[in-house]
């Protein structure tokens, strides 16, 4: 029997990953309602290793990289691709992140509007990242949840965990050495009115926000980074700076409900990258920072190898001595 | 170069907002060699704390120069400084006001104000400014002790707009600390501050957000080096004529 405190996306994600592999797991969740305490209901749920290359280290692309067929067996995968684009006068944004990141082509005014006809008209140059994808968190969430109880998993709503566990995933909760909240803000929005069926990335030189289509007319507006541990709801000015960039894509979305808002705490590292390192018999996986659902897999997958005892197969950034 | 006081080990301070991880921007601060680190407590202190982030800051030992950034009004850069001053231990500011949403321009007059309060109540206080010579000595009547004009608007990486601004005020205030803070793009640019007789560059953007911010952060240091060492060495005239670097006298002549 395997012991997993956190039923967040990495607890979830690293249970099934011993499922399958045919250990028996209990995971314990303080939290009554499955996800009310995990930060990954308020992520954007993007598959997007090449964009995010822009700010992180080569790691995201290498392990990101299975995170595509990982989650579409278990929840619906969005393979439409991340459109990138920047006002007018913004434009030397697009170049910058061009030169930082890979796998895209550069789209003219016609071809943003043919891949996305709300956008028809306001923007002249973007980058098209073809090979990218989102999921909704949510649902991906409960789909995960889902799968392990399937699986013969067993997940304990409202249990804080026992004192030695064999995994510990609480994210900002576990209070690591070196383990740091950086605070992300985000809004739900719902508007029927402004079809787009695919991630929007608006560079801005001050406040970069990406659009994540739910379906149903609901956008995912996100989101903030903050070198701050506070929990408490968004500011006036995170909002403003996320509705500014939406009316900035089509001012149509002024007229959006404003379905939601939230803030979240996303654990992380100094290199902002996840760690998988042992401390007094536990192994701990955290520091997913925003690439949770992106890297989840690959480290949920090295987290099995090693309650397993299948160390040599883990990827070289995770193995332990 | 020394301000209020202190001797600084680098002519290059630096600002840490931006980079793409704490672990990059601590290898930057280690490559530049600075010895003053601004750092923004506006957002980040507004409600709970930037405790992990600071922590990372002062695993460098770097001194840290607290800033005002996002403040709009004398009042709100008055109140930002006073947390500074407790979450931080020091009473060394930089002071910002900023009087303009889209250029960050600053507002002088909001600017000379908290100057006053905050010197009066013993902080040392380093004034984000314009070029502009009254301004500068209204900021000293008001008690500061060192300047820093700006090259460009913040963050646009445009160099320095207005050397001859700068010129002028090298000229004004021979020994006053001066230090460009803001508009550096490149280390061309930071080498023309540096030429220009500044004591010292502030930057953030340039190698925040540059391919390789520690690679830039170690040309930053090395350009500043470079154009302080080219003033001190009194550079030669610019000429409109052309002046063979080898004597033609004695050269063998066919006639």
């Amino acid at each position: 029997m395997i012991t997993i405190a956190g039923a967040g996306l990495a607890g979830l994600a690293c249970a099934y990953a011993l499922l399958r592999r045919g250990a028996s797991v209990t995971v314990f969740e303080r939290a009554e309602v499955l996800g009310a305490e995990s930060v990954a209901r308020f992520a954007g749920g993007m598959l997007a290793p090449w964009c995010e290359r822009e700010s992180a280290q080569e790691e995201v692309v290498s392990l990101g990289g299975r995170a595509f067929d990982w989650w579409a067996r278990i929840t619906p995968v969005h393979r439409r691709g991340t459109l990138v684009v920047a006002l007018r006068r913004d434009q030397s944004e697009i170049a910058r992140f061009g030169r930082r990141t890979s796998a895209y082509r550069t789209v003219n005014g016609a071809e943003i509007a043919a891949l996305e006809p709300a956008l028809s008209g306001r923007f002249q140059q973007g980058l098209f990242f073809e090979q990218e994808a989102h999921l909704d968190p949510r649902r991906a969430l409960r789909d995960l949840a889902a799968e392990v109880q399937r699986l013969g998993g067993e997940i304990r709503l409202g249990s804080p965990a026992p004192q030695q566990v064999d995994l510990d995933c609480r994210g900002i909760h576990a209070a690591l050495p070196g383990l740091r909240a950086v605070r992300g803000e985000m809004a739900l929005l719902r508007c029927p009115e402004v079809k787009i069926r695919r991630t929007l990335r608006l560079l801005h030189p001050r406040t970069p926000i990406y659009l994540v289509p739910r379906g149903d007319g609901h956008y995912m507006l996100g989101a903030t980074m903050v070198e701050s541990d506070h929990v408490g709801p968004p500011t006036l000015r995170a909002l403003m700076e996320l509705m500014g960039a939406a009316y900035a894509l089509n001012p149509a979305f002024a007229e959006a409900e404003v379905v939601e808002t939230g803030a979240g705490l996303r654990p992380a590292y100094p290199n902002n990258l996840p760690r998988l390192e042992r401390r007094d018999g536990t192994l701990h996986l955290n520091g997913l920072y925003r690439h949770g659902f992106l890297l989840v897999p690959a480290l949920a997958e090295a987290a099995a190898d090693q309650l397993m005892e299948r160390r040599d197969e883990n990827p070289r950034e995770f193995r332990t001595a | 170069m020394k301000v209020y006081g202190e001797t600084m080990p680098s002519r290059l301070f630096l600002g840490t907002a931006q980079y793409p991880s704490p672990a990059i921007l601590q290898a930057a601060i280690k490559a530049s060699g600075t010895g003053l680190v601004t750092v923004s407590l506006r957002r980040e202190a507004a409600h709970g704390s930037g405790a992990g982030f600071w922590d990372l800051l002062r695993e460098t030992g770097v001194r840290i120069l607290p800033n005002t950034a996002g403040c709009h009004s004398a009042r709100e850069a008055v109140t930002t400084a006073q947390m500074a001053r407790e979450v931080f231990g020091t009473d060394w500011i930089k002071l910002e006001v900023i009087g303009h949403a889209d250029t960050l321009q600053p507002d002088v007059f909001g600017l000379v104000e908290a100057a006053r309060i905050l010197s009066a109540q013993g902080f040392k206080v380093f004034p984000y400014t314009t070029e502009d010579l009254v301004v500068g000595e209204r900021l000293l009547d008001a008690g500061c002790e060192v300047l820093m004009p700006w090259g460009a608007p913040i963050g646009s990486g445009r160099g320095l707009v207005n050397p001859d601004g700068l010129r002028a005020m090298r000229a004004h205030f021979p020994d006053v600390p001066l230090v460009v803070d803001a508009g550096i793009g490149r280390p061309s640019d930071a080498a023309a501050a540096m030429e220009l007789g500044m004591d010292a560059v502030l930057l953030n953007t340039a190698v925040a957000k540059a391919g390789a911010p520690v690679l830039m952060a170690r040309a930053m240091a090395e350009a500043i080096a470079a154009g302080r060492a080219g003033y001190d060495a009194d550079p030669m005239e610019r000429r409109d004529m052309a002046v063979p670097s080898t004597p033609v006298l004695g050269l063998a002549e066919f006639i």
